[in-house]
């Protein structure tokens, strides 16, 4: 069904399998029909990553939706990584969204639960969570590798996608948060992209259950960074973000760097995050959500030492 | 059992605006025992709404009556005698009971003086919660006794998700994050291997998606 063995053959895909230690990056569609600034939003990322994940109304804030965006950056030679939230589909929408997703030219997606809309712009509404965020990650599995629908019925041609899951190091109940991934794994994740990484002690521990249960020879996982702008980012995360661990030392440090030099300090530790994960076993590459600071992702690829992305063939 | 508020008075006064001689019909069910449309509950409101309206210089006579369910038609029959002497009658009972009056009597208008919520019981005096949202296929067996479907925001079968923070929803302080129970009592007794189980996606025909949905107990059909 695939070719060359791949699964979907998307860049992402074949960067990873070529044992490169990947760097992908995100980009939130426009409150709006405005072309011409997501055009200007992904512009900065253009060879800088191996693949832009396109959020789907992240926050459960309307935007332009999730398959348009990445369906405009396949036009535009940018390799997409297609978010799709099991908030506001059900699986009839969801199969027809990903079969049309894969006819736009589409082959990187990442299946999530979604934030619930009580964070959004539209609290009022009314959600949908027909199947979870595992049951997406395994139907997309089924239609991609059994060519059929979740009710069993053949696909004339399947969609290919690389599927992609997220997992939060950070999350209560701690102690369980490794096997969800294993579960996500088992159900047909082929990579991981992690939470926004501020502790980095915790995560340390987190990658070394994941080796020790043999998870990072099944998947790779992309270590989660969002470079801090300010002390003051770094407090609402902590205080506001669910599940997003913010040590204290590191609101200290960033603080410590006074005005003016705040953003420069975040984006030395992102460097240095970086820096470590090169190394650290078991971690594929790194998921830069550089969060409306798309602009920056040029530098701190570079100062990184990510520079220049393979090119696989 | 099915829990209900009491609607703000300014929405049942509104309702009431048109009329001088009202019915307030309580319900000795549900309603009765989550205090939100019980005989005392009758009574309270009845005189409620009779100084409000004394004071807008318009008084209301209100009858106060209850009956036994107004989810069943033996009961709902009871108001034959008299129902048709006033302008309009109001239901103290769950959702059910407005409708059930309503097709019992099609000639008389019937209002709604509760909101009802959910399925719940009493986890404290005066505190309900939720606990069932009648998918009408019970799994809780398999989560020890906690029901993701209704007790988790997100309803998900794979949790908890990555908003789980101490031991709450990201959804609000109020909420319990079901999951984080679910897991804890499996770790607690050694079987944590229970959540490496894959839920296939579930069917919910028979839950309301379905469509309003049909019990028959055969042997009790005449």
């Amino acid at each position: 069904m695939s070719d060359n063995g791949y699964k979907s053959g998307s860049n992402l895909e074949k960067v990873l399998k070529a044992g490169h230690f990947a760097f992908t990056g995100e980009c939130g569609p426009p409150k709006g029909a405005n072309v011409a600034h997501l055009n200007e939003k992904m512009a900065p990322l253009r060879g800088m990553v191996d693949a832009v994940n396109v959020t789907d109304n992240q926050t459960a804030v309307v935007r332009m939706s999730s398959k348009a965006a990445s369906a405009l950056m396949v036009q535009a030679g940018i390799e997409p990584n297609f978010q799709m939230v099991c908030r506001d589909r059900n699986r009839i929408a969801m199969q027809s969204d990903i079969l049309g997703a894969h006819a736009l030219g589409i082959r990187n997606m990442l299946c999530l639960s979604g934030d619930h809309q009580q964070f959004g712009n539209h609290p009022e509404s009314k959600n949908v969570y027909d199947i979870d965020s595992m049951q997406l990650i395994a139907l997309v599995k089924k239609m991609r590798d059994e060519g059929k629908f979740l009710n069993e019925e053949e696909i004339d041609e399947p969609p290919r996608m690389f599927i992609g899951a997220a997992s939060n190091p950070f999350g209560d109940p701690t102690e369980f948060r490794v096997y969800r991934l294993a579960n996500k794994i088992d159900a047909g994740a082929d990579f991981i992209q992690t939470q926004c990484i501020y502790n980095m002690p915790r995560f340390r521990e987190f990658m070394k259950r994941a080796v020790a249960m043999g998870l990072t020879e099944k998947c790779y996982i992309l270590a989660g960074v969002t470079p801090m702008k300010s002390a003051g980012m770094a407090k609402y995360m902590s205080k506001f973000v669910p599940g997003m661990d913010v040590p204290p030392e590191l609101i200290k440090r960033i603080e410590g760097a006074g005005k003016g030099k705040m953003a420069e300090e975040g984006i030395k530790f992102a460097i240095e995050q970086i820096e470590e994960f090169k190394q650290m076993p078991g971690v594929a590459g790194v998921h830069l959500m550089a969060i409306e600071w798309e602009h920056k992702v040029p530098e701190i690829a570079e100062r990184a030492g990510v520079l220049p992305r393979p090119r696989v063939d | 059992m099915i829990i209900a508020d009491r609607k703000p008075l300014e929405e049942i006064l509104e309702m009431t605006r048109p009329y001088d001689n009202i019915m307030l019909v309580g319900c000795k069910g549900c309603v009765t025992v989550c205090n939100a449309g019980g005989l005392k509950e009758v009574q309270v409101l009845a005189s409620i709404l009779r100084i409000a309206r004394k004071k807008q210089g318009r008084p209301l006579q209100i009858e106060e009556r209850i009956l036994e369910r107004q989810c069943d038609p033996e009961y709902v029959e009871q108001l034959r005698d008299g129902y048709d002497q006033y302008d309009a009658v109001l239901s103290m009972a769950c959702g059910v009971g407005p409708q059930f009056l309503s097709e019992a009597y099609p000639s008389q208008r019937f209002f709604p003086t509760v909101n009802t919520t959910f399925m719940g019981g009493a986890t404290q005096h005066g505190i309900w919660e939720e606990r069932c949202a009648g998918c009408g296929r019970c799994i809780t067996h398999f989560f020890d006794g906690m029901c993701p479907i209704a007790r988790c925001s997100k309803s998900l079968q794979h949790g908890p998700c990555g908003g789980s923070a101490s031991g709450l929803c990201e959804v609000s302080k109020d909420i319990v994050c079901i999951w984080d129970l679910i897991v804890k009592k499996k770790t607690e007794q050694g079987r944590l291997e229970d959540l490496r189980i894959y839920w296939a996606a579930k069917d919910w025909r028979t839950a309301r998606d379905g469509g309003p949905r049909r019990s028959i107990r055969e042997e009790l059909v005449k």
